[in-house]
């Protein structure tokens, strides 16, 4: 059997708005999925450390400050720094039309705006995870 | 089956309480018109604080605003009273709600973002320059901070020669919600409440015009509670800060009188109406046998009220000016004190001007033409409103036995019950989303293209402006007089005597919110939750 995948949800920046990330963590743990919540106030290089010793194959990252711009590149270069490219980013949150494009330009691998469904997320991480045949599993 | 199908199924309110086929008098057994209702402005007050309510005085419409500079906002402000607007709310950015200056390294890509950056008190004279502050009232959405916005408040109406007992407003300053449900803390609860009962007690003092806080269900609603849990968890909130009051050593009536509230306007009209009609009987039960409260104004909940931004859909933006519509009305025909009605574009960003027009017309609209101000609690006596108000009472006062029994909120907290409590009421709601019990009009049901809209833009070079201005002033201020101010601050945080005249002499030095902060975790530590899924 295919181990679970695993998905860090993690809350970037100083807002506290946690009730999305809660309830994605919930869905995807739901849907069979391992998933490690990572709490508020997250700085980039936290994240990318928690991602990389969790051994995970998504990182969700849940902003509605409308900082994205600020945080999700540094993500981006963190994870290129530390050679973990096959690691899939999602975005959640108010992101406007155009800053979701040029955020998958960067190599976000999908960005979920406001009204997205649970399945549509759910669908979306065991498609994209499966498509590339998993993370270093061990 | 049909979406519609699937919904006409389960009667429920958005909350998940069941709906009966029909009320008549059979719902309404026990029910005591004069003890459960009385008249408007008198006890229990279920029908209103005030004996003739709108006829004699609307609501105050209030639009909660700010965003990329302190210059900027002024100018919104000065927009707003110029459209007939009849109060202030001022909302800061993130790094100002957590204490943070506009030049530390975590503000970076967030300031002007949510609000106003205020890092000094030179940042908090522009955003009110040009406003009388003894003529306007101002709210001011600003918690683990507050006492520091509070003194830079204060600070400039002194500069205005406006004499502090003269000053009406408040300041939201309850951090218990805090930790419940928006997570904007900075310090552990036991130190936090000590700084919220100094401001409670330097008002009861200095500033008998002045809400010291306003108890929020808002956010608890929010963060995706029910109705029920909203109404409970701030009324028991509302009780932690009176116990604290008492401890303290002040009498009842010397500080209730100025504890206001905060409630959300959600889309379940009748619910929503039930619940401020619940609120104000419990209140007002609550302070008179719980607390011995004898002054009449202890007894009155007054409070303000904001149309659920959580509500407004991303798909279709313009049918969120009929969702607030709704929300503003029940809020009115609930007894609200003050309104905030949402803009249109609110999903997306920060409202633009032609929207927030649009919300600030939308309560002009109830007020002066809908005729809903011709009589107080015109649903009074409804057999549905009356037992839906019951059964909110009741539900309320479950939750309250819960909450002493595990020995106050705090505790309650510390354990996670009212986090967990409005957890899964948020998840349940997801799903029936999902599975189209519920249906959003737009987002899983009767879909089309969306139309685009014109959004805010806020400037990016706030960030780099507002550090500009703070490098400056830490370069002209008298740098010992700030040191010895903050010195004297720290302390005063050490001993158990009220911080407020040390804080306002550090906000007078020019010290920065920062800096004031600082001081304070360097006592009280930073609070981290544990984070549950």
């Amino acid at each position: 059997m295919q181990p679970p995948i695993r998905v860090l949800v993690a809350k970037p920046g100083l807002d506290g708005h946690d009730r999305g990330a809660k309830v994605i963590a919930r869905a995807l743990r739901d849907a069979g999925m391992e998933v490690i919540y990572t709490g508020l106030r997250q700085t980039p290089e936290m994240i990318v450390n928690a991602a990389l010793q969790e051994d995970v194959q998504v990182i969700g990252l849940s902003i509605l400050s409308g900082a994205h711009n600020a945080i999700v590149p540094r993500v981006m270069d963190l994870l290129r720094e530390k050679d973990m490219t096959d690691v899939k980013v999602i975005v959640g949150g108010t992101v406007p039309g155009e800053d979701a494009e040029a955020l998958k330009q960067q190599g976000v691998a999908a960005v979920f705006q406001p009204g997205a469904s649970l399945e549509a997320i759910v669908d979306f991480i065991r498609k994209s995870v499966v498509s590339t045949g998993g993370h270093n599993q061990g | 089956m049909s979406d519609m199908a699937v919904a006409e199924k389960l009667h429920t309110t958005i909350s998940g309480v069941p709906i009966e086929p029909l009320y008549a008098p059979e719902q309404l057994s026990g029910f005591d018109p004069r003890r459960d209702l009385a008249v408007p402005g008198e006890f229990p007050y279920t029908r209103g604080i005030h004996q003739s309510m709108y006829r004699g005085r609307l609501w105050t419409m209030r639009q909660f605003s700010g965003f990329a500079t302190p210059e900027e906002t002024n100018r919104r402000y000065h927009y707003l009273l110029a459209q007939g607007q009849t109060g202030l709310s001022v909302a800061f950015d993130l790094p100002t709600l957590m204490g943070y200056d506009a030049d530390h390294a975590l503000s970076e890509g967030e300031v002007g973002k949510c609000g106003a950056p205020i890092s000094s008190l030179e940042d908090m004279e522009i955003l009110f320059r040009g406003i009388p502050l003894g003529d306007v009232t101002v709210s001011m959405t600003i918690n683990s901070p507050a006492a520091v916005l509070w003194a830079m408040y204060l600070a400039v109406a002194e500069q205005q020669g406006v004499a502090w007992k003269a000053v009406s407003g408040t300041i939201q300053n309850d951090i218990l919600k805090e930790y419940i449900a928006q997570k904007e803390y900075i310090f552990p609860p036991r130190p936090s409440m000590r700084l919220v009962t100094d401001t409670i007690e330097f008002g009861a003092r200095h500033t008998p015009r002045f809400n010291p806080i306003s108890i929020s269900g808002y956010h608890i609603r929010e963060a995706g509670s029910t109705a029920v849990q909203e109404l409970a968890f701030t009324l028991r909130d509302g009780i932690e800060y009176v116990e604290w009051a008492l401890a303290r050593g002040l009498e009842i009536d010397e500080f209730a009188p100025r504890l206001s509230f905060f409630f959300n306007a959600h889309s379940d009209f009748f619910e929503e109406i039930a619940k401020y009609r619940a609120a104000r009987k419990l209140w007002a039960h609550t302070l008179r046998e719980r607390f011995g409260a004898r002054d009449e104004r202890s007894l009155k909940l007054r409070f303000h009220a904001q149309t659920a931004g959580c509500s407004l859909t991303w798909q279709q933006p313009y049918n969120n000016v009929v969702r607030t519509a709704v929300q503003a009305l029940a809020a009115v025909l609930g007894g609200t004190q003050s309104l905030h009605t949402n803009s249109l574009d609110e999903a997306y960003a920060l409202p633009s001007e032609q929207a927030v027009t649009i919300a600030l017309r939308t309560q002009q609209i109830l007020a002066h033409e809908s005729g809903v101000v011709n009589t107080p609690d015109p649903l009074g006596g409804s057999y549905f409103v009356e037992r839906l108000t019951l059964d909110m009472e009741l539900a309320a006062a479950d939750y309250f036995r819960r909450i002493d029994d595990m020995g106050g909120m705090i505790a309650a907290i510390e354990k996670g019950f009212p986090q967990r409590e409005i957890a899964n009421a948020s998840y349940a709601y997801q799903r029936a989303v999902e599975s189209k019990e519920k249906l959003v009009v737009g987002v899983n049901a009767f879909q089309s293209e969306d139309q685009p809209i014109e959004l805010l833009q806020i400037d990016q070079t706030a960030q780099e402006r507002q550090a500009g201005k703070l490098a400056a002033l830490r370069a002209r201020r008298d740098n010992n007089l700030v040191r010895k101010s903050l010195d004297a601050l720290r302390r005063a945080a050490e001993g158990t005597g009220n911080t407020m005249p040390f804080i306002l002499d550090a906000v007078r030095a020019y010290a920065t919110l920062g800096e004031i902060c600082d001081a304070f975790r360097e006592v009280f530590g930073s609070y981290q939750e544990t984070a549950h899924i």
